[in-house]
Formats: C-alpha cells, structure tokens, sequence
C-alpha cells in the first residue's frame, strides 16, 4: 500500500529535519549556544514538524476524501442501465461495489457492470494514491528545506513549536466534542429521513411493531414503536428491582460494618462483576438463568417463554450490582462523620443511624446512581439480544417474551443494509430516543452528583 | 456493635431509678434485633452477589471444560494413489481433486463390519467430522511421499460422537429424542472397547479459526482480530485523549467552554455502547466509505467509545501532582511546555496508564457496537491487514451462543474463558502498576 510506504518517508524525514536543523542551529550559532534563542534541540522539532505535519494533514484530508471522491467519480462512469435498473435503491449500488471492491460476496454473483465499476474505483485508487505520494514526499521535503533555511540566531524557534504543540492539544481536546456533534448529526439526519416516511406521531405512539411488513410506500401501522419502549421499560424496571436494593444494601454493609478483612475479599469480587463483559453476562442469562426460570415457573403451573423478560431482567440487574454499589459507595463515604457520630451520640444503632440519618443525607446521590444505572439499563444491547428475543409484544407479563428499542437496533443492522427501506432507517429513529434519554438521564445525574460533591467538601 | 448500657438516673426526689424497665428492656430488645437483622441483609446481599459470580464463572468452567477434550479415531489409513489422484499425477491441483472421504470410509470399515448397505454407511461416515476428510487432503497437499503409504491418523470424530461420548446426548432415552440412532452407539461402542475412538486432551480450540462445524472452530482468528483491533484503539485512543486531558488539565482557563467540554466528555463516557456503533455505521462506513467488517473501523469506533474513559483517567492523574512540582519546575525557567512534558506528565504516566489498560479491557469486552459495522461476517482467514474484514473474541461468542448444536455450548464457554482470562490478566496488570507506581504526595 502506497500510503503505508508515505508514512514511512515521513517519519523519516522527520527524523532526518530533526537533525538537520539542530545541526544547522549549532552551526549559526558560531559555537556560542548561548546567541541562539532557543536551544539547538527546537530548532530540530521546528524543521521535523514541517518535514512531517503537512504532509501528516494531508493524508488525514485523504483518508476522509478518499472514498467519497473516488465513488462519485466511479458512479459517473456506470452506464446508463444499471442506474435504471436499481432504481429506487440508488444507494445499494455504491454499496454493492464498495463490496466488490473489498471482495465481499453477499451470496448472489454481482452484476457484471458492478465488477466492471470495482475495476475502475481500484484503478482511480491506484492513480490518486501515487499522486498523493508524489504530493506528500514532495510537499515534506519542501517545508524541510524552508525550515531550515529560516533558522538563524535570533529565531524563535521554542515560541513556534510550543505554539504548534499546543494547536495540537486543542485539536485533541476538541475530538471529544467532535464525537458528540458527529453522533447528533448522524443520528438526526438518518432520522430525518425516516420520519419524512413515518409519521413522528405514528412512531411515538403506534402501538404495533412490525418492520418486516413494512415496504417502501404501505409503512402505515409498521412502526409503532410503544412496545420497544414498555418492552425496554419493562426489562429496566426488574433489573431495578434486583440491582438498587442489593446493590446499596451491598454498599452499606462495606461502608459501615465490613472489616478491612471482608472488604479484601469482598470489593474485588464486585470489581470482577463489573468488569465482566455483558456478552458472557448474555450467554449465562440464555443458558442459566432464563431455564432455571421457565422450569420454576413450570413447576408452579405458570407458563413462561423460553426468552422472558425476567431471565433478561434479572441478569441485567446482577450485572447492575457492582455500578450501584460502587457509585452509593462514594456516595455513603462522602457523608461526614460528624453526622453519624451526632446520630451515635444520641443512643441510636447502627442501623438508626444509617437508615435515619446516613441515607436521607446521601440521598440524592443515591438518586443520582440509580438514575446512571437506569440509563446503563436502558442502553443495555447484549444480554437483552441473547435472552430476551424479537418478538414486539405489548405486555406488562414479565414472563412473557419482549424486545427492546436496542436489540431491534442489533438485529436490523449488520453493516450492509440498503439504506433508503424504512426498516433500516427505523433504527435511527430508535437510536435517537435512545440518545435523547440516556442523554437526559445522564445529564442530570451528573449535575445532581457533582452539587452535591460540593455541599460536603 | 453497641453494648447495652447499664444506665441509672437520679429521680428528682432523690431515689435512683433504674432505665432497665421491663418496657425499656423489651425495646432495646427489639431494636437489637433490628440491628442483627439489618447487618444480617447486608451479608446476604454480599453473598448473593459471590454467589452469582461463582455462578456464572461455575456455569462457564464446567461447560467450557469439555472444548479441551475432543473424540479422534486412531485408525490407519492408506493413502491408496488410486483415490487420491487416478490419473497418476502429482500436480496440488490434481491432489486436491481426490476422494478422501473414501479413505476414511475405508479405514472405519476394517473395523466396522457391520455398517451393510448404503444408508447403513452413511450413518458411520456421520460419525466422523467433515474435517477428517480435509485434514487428509493437507497431509497429502503437504507431503505426497505418503501417497501409497500406510500411516496411523487421528480422525476428528463429529460433534455428535464427541458430545455423546462426554456424556452430553443422554443414552436411555428413545431414539426419536434423540440424533443419534441405536446401530451408531453400538458403534462408539465397541470403537472405544478397542481403543480406536480416544478422547484426549488438545487445545485445537485455540490454534483453529472459525468453522461452521463445532468440533472444527477455534477462535485464533478472533482472537488475532481483537488483538489488531485493540491496537489501532490504543494508538488512536491515548495519544488523543492524553494530548485533550493535558490541554484541559494544564492549559485551559476554567470558562464556561472547557466546563461545557467537560460536561460534554462525561456525557460521552455514559453512551451507550450501541449509539456508537450507528455512529460508525452512518458516518465512517456510509459517508466515509471505510471498509466494511474491517478491523480498522472497529478499531476507531472502540477508540471513540474508550477516549472519554481515558481523559477522564488522564486527568485525575494530572491532577494528582502536587502543584509545587510545577512551580518548582517554573521557577527555574522552564516553559508551560517543558513543565508538562518533562515533569507532570511523567509523573503521571503510571496513573495514566492504569486508566488506559482499564478502558482497553472495556472496549475489549464490548460487542453491540461492532455487529452494527459488520463485525459479524462469517470469516474464516486470519486477517492479515487492516483493511480485512475481522472478527473479535465477543462478536464471536455471540455468534456461536446462537447457535443450537451441544457442541457450540462447549465452544462458546471456551472462549469465554479465554476473554475472561485475557481481561482479568490486564486488570491484574493495572492492579499491579497501581500498587508498584502509586505515589502520595
């Protein structure tokens, strides 16, 4: 690949700017370094840093152009049958020969005017990547010869690389932030599009969920998506049931009465369910816990299905545990001492002090963690996907099968959709609910935990 | 614990009298109780919590067990040049023509004797892996000097023999419940009284790619993909996130922008998982046009879901050197720069690289937003570059959980294991540069 060669040329001649220029630095400064401005060594960095980030800036403006411009300039090129012939999925073609080109076969044989096309996109690929090669040696070689004529006594050569450096950290600060807007973007514009085909209304509040039904102009009735959200609600709520009570009984009991001994053994272990991966988590519900279930169900006389929601509920709620405990954890040390000690010092027990007075005190922290903890719930996708199933039901049965606004998101997509059928764009629907909610959870837990961060410090 | 106190007061007519009524007496009582009890909940839901662990890890170990173990018949083989290329020829194409599975049948047959007719056939070929027959082909593709020769081979046997013979398809129960017939345990039967069908100890499970036969899928092409994935995470994710915590921590004023970063990046960090998958989905594969399945997409969709949590580590690393560093460092002429570079960030280096291997075994683990880019194709080569379509260890269980035969159950508690052990081993690493590097100020 041409570009790994470039890479390599550049991190050699930045290596090679490097020394060039703290020679060249040694060398005007007539062997009194100290008529130099700044010492040899940035000099070195000033001459490699315009050897190498131009040529740096422009591969990243490559690696984003490349596939845009090289499939528009191959899309002009198809013949005039191929776009009549795909029609309305004008979109799957461009992906039909991204996949020729990666040599991806999706089951049927490609068309012979796709493979035709994929030919032309790696030809272009071939061209522009050489051109981009000859650019960028050309262009790191350029700015080492400029750099290093520039250097003399009185440059100030640790001013700009400081400079440069530090437009390097804001870049990276502002990556963080990047992420989001670039999620809000994709998830509106996606979205958009889907209710230009769906009614808001209709999938706010439909009440069936049918994609598979839905073809591209009868979408009336198919996407109601209130049984994700009771669905969602529903799995959330059990693992709620399980996870707040033990979780915050587990985190008072370590703050209160364990003995350093039982909190050794006993804190790693929570450390260990918390970092358990939530695809095992998954396969313990489907294999274990959803059997178990439906076999006690069985022998009380209760019909259960195979995936319910209560095999998924209480999975997702042992993986809640650890979050809750280690959240009210922090929440529980942060209540002073003086308050128990007032609470001690007039008679109560342990328990009274924690019940009466440590917990209303730590009480909207503890909010706080349980709303952090619904909205990890709410985001859930494995253990949900693995144990509870696709099946849409509207139901408050919690033995009942229902799905979620995540695994109807896992299940649509694989990567490879056309992108113009309302069934793919759906998910963009659902993913926008999702990140709205979660957003919103989020946003005031963490307002509410950091206020009261302050109140005790 | 509060003992019970032996409280006496002065009446205001001078008598003493004491607390320890019978009404006081039976409150204390109670509320003792109360105590016990409550303190008693508190080690119940600490053991509930080992419980389950123990659990799922019990779950996990015993059925992933049996993945070591697999069924071979050590049979003898004649690599009749007959079968193997009629036309005499030496050539790998003309090799990789030939009818191995009559080798095999033939070989099963010198002990078999009963099998009869066609169907009865068959059903004995049933019992050997699809893969026997493919590993004869290599052995002759590799070396066609044997070609003539006898030689002693294992033959991997089929999930069924495999499960059946580790007790895993129940023998007492009719022949319609079960797959395996009656004539095909009599003949696991007598094959294992004469030593020909072995059950050994392999670890095939880690050396294979993936296969659609359970008894022939391994997870090294998973697990290589996850290893390349995890690097291009690791060099996108910590030159960033440390280079963004270093401006925020060391740099940036403290206005109503970098509080709006902040917020923003502790928002980022409780996302859930799968949005940024549709992020990776709509922005790098659709608009961006990255390929598909690739281990570089998955590698920058995990980068962008781990640069949160390692700014977040980042910075409270930072913050952790004590100010009299920076002004010692300042006041002997170094620049903002130099402090940072030559003084803080090397002491916050270990800090730093907890928090790395931390948010690495987290992305390590994660799996939702990989099947949305793709990640989930059925692909059997070791990927080579990083533009190949790949798999990882999670996506890989996933998809074998869903599968129905016994063998996959095994298969799945396999690479678990490996998963588990591979995250435990970096959390152990974190937990030791914690404790060797920690320094209090």
């Amino acid at each position: 690949m041409p570009t790994t060669a470039l890479f390599s040329v550049i991190a050699m001649l930045t290596v090679v700017g490097f020394v060039l220029g703290r020679s060249r630095a040694m060398a005007v400064s007539q062997g009194r370094l100290s008529r130099l401005h700044s010492i040899p060594s940035y000099h070195g960095y000033y001459v490699a840093l315009w050897a190498g980030l131009p040529t740096f800036l422009l591969l990243m403006a490559w690696a984003v152009a490349e596939g845009p411009l090289l499939l528009a300039l191959v899309h002009a090129q198809l013949p005039e049958r191929l776009l009549v012939e795909y029609g309305q999925r004008s979109a799957l073609i461009l992906t039909d020969i991204m996949n020729a080109v990666h040599g991806i076969t999706s089951g049927h044989e490609p068309d012979q005017a796709i493979i035709e096309a994929a030919k032309l996109y790696n030809r272009f690929r071939e061209l522009a990547e050489n051109c981009v090669v000859a650019l960028g040696s050309a262009l790191a070689l350029a700015g080492l010869v400029y750099a290093r004529q520039q250097i003399s006594q009185g440059m100030h050569a640790r001013n700009r690389v400081e400079a440069a450096v530090l437009v390097l950290l804001v870049l990276c600060s502002l990556v963080a932030i990047m992420t989001t807007i670039g999620i809000i973007l994709s998830l509106l514009f996606e979205a958009i599009r889907f209710f230009a085909r769906v009614a808001l209304t209709d999938f706010l509040f439909g009440l069936h969920w049918n994609p598979q039904a839905a073809f591209s102009d009868d979408t009336a009735g198919s996407f109601g998506a209130v049984p994700l959200f009771t669905g969602t609600l529903l799995i959330t709520a059990i693992a709620m049931v399980v996870a707040v009570p033990i979780g915050l009984m587990a985190a008072v009991y370590m703050s209160e009465y364990a003995t350093p001994r039982v909190r050794a053994v006993a804190k790693p272990m929570l450390e260990i369910l918390a970092g358990i991966p939530t695809v095992v988590y998954g396969f313990f519900a489907a294999l274990t816990m959803a059997p178990l279930i439906r076999d006690a169900g069985l022998s009380l006389g209760l019909v259960v299905s195979s995936q319910s929601a209560l095999a998924a509920g209480v999975v997702m709620g042992i993986m809640i545990i650890p979050f809750i405990s280690s959240l009210s954890d922090d929440v529980i040390n942060a209540v002073p001492q003086s308050l128990r000690d007032g609470s001690y010092g007039l008679g109560a027990t342990k328990s009274e002090t924690i019940c009466h007075v440590i917990l209303p005190a730590a009480l909207p922290g503890i909010v706080a963690a349980v709303m952090l903890a619904v909205s990890r719930a709410i985001g859930e996708t494995m253990i949900v996907a693995m144990a509870a199933g696709l099946g849409a039901n509207l139901t408050a049965n919690p033995l009942a099968a229902v799905t979620t606004v995540t695994v109807q998101i896992a299940a649509t997509i694989r990567g490879d959709q056309e992108f113009d059928s309302p069934k793919t764009l759906s998910v963009f629907g659902l993913g926008l609910v999702l990140f709205i909610v979660t957003l919103v959870l989020n946003y005031i837990a963490l307002r509410v935990v950091q206020k009261y961060r302050e109140k005790y410090d | 614990m509060t003992e019970p106190i032996e409280a006496t007061l002065i009446n205001r007519s001078g008598q003493r009298s004491s607390l320890q009524s019978l009404a006081i007496k039976a409150r204390l009582q109670r509320r003792y109780r109360a105590e016990r009890r409550f303190r008693w909940v508190g080690v119940a839901t600490i053991m509930f919590s080992g419980l389950m662990l123990s659990a799922l890890l019990g779950t996990i170990i015993v059925n992933g067990m049996g993945a070591f173990w697999q069924s071979r018949f050590n049979v003898e083989i004649m690599f009749d040049p007959e079968m193997i290329s009629p036309s005499g020829s030496r050539e790998p194409e003309a090799l990789a023509l030939g009818d191995y599975q009559a080798l095999v049948r033939r070989a099963l047959l010198m002990h078999i004797t009963n099998a009869g007719d066609r169907s009865g056939k068959r059903a004995l070929m049933e019992l050997v892996s699809d893969g026997a027959a493919y590993a004869l082909r290599d052995m002759v593709m590799a070396d066609p000097g044997i070609i003539g020769s006898r030689r002693k081979v294992g033959l991997l046997a089929s999930d069924l023999v495999d499960q059946f013979v580790k007790g895993n398809i129940p023998r007492n129960v009719s022949t319609d419940r079960r797959k395996i017939s009656d004539h095909q345990i009599a003949w696991i039967d007598s094959l294992r009284n004469v030593g020909v069908l072995t059950t050994n100890f392999t670890l095939d499970i880690l050396t294979c790619s993936n296969s659609r036969q359970p008894e022939l899928a391994g997870v090294w092409g998973a697990l290589i993909g996850s290893i390349m994935t995890m690097l291009v995470t690791l060099a996108l994710a910590v030159p960033v996130g440390v280079s963004g915590a270093v401006y925020l921590e060391e740099f940036a004023a403290k206005t109503s922008w970098t509080d709006m970063l902040e917020v923003n990046i502790n928002n980022l960090a409780a996302v859930p998982s799968i949005v940024f998958g549709l992020l990776g989905l709509s922005m790098f594969l659709n608009v961006f046009g990255m390929p598909r399945s690739s281990v570089m997409i998955g590698g920058v969709v995990l980068a962008l879901m781990t640069l949160p949590t390692i700014i977040i580590a980042a910075r409270s690393a930072l913050k952790a050197v004590p100010p009299s560093i920076r002004e010692a460092a300042l006041g002997v002429g170094a620049s903002k720069l130099q402090v940072v570079m030559h003084h803080v960030l090397p002491l916050a280096a270990p800090g730093i690289l907890t928090g790395t291997i931390l948010g690495l075994a987290r992305a390590l683990g994660e799996t939702a937003p990989l099947l949305l880019i793709g990640m989930v194709a059925f692909v059997v080569d070791v990927p080579a570059s990083l533009s190949d379509p790949s798999t990882v260890l999670p996506v890989q269980i996933y998809m074998w959980s869903g599968a129905s035969e016994r063998g996959w159950i095994e298969r799945t508690s396999a690479a678990i294991m490996l998963l588990l052990l591979v995250l435990i081993v970096m959390n152990a690493v974190a937990v030791f540069l914690r404790k060797k590097f920690e320094r209090r100020w």
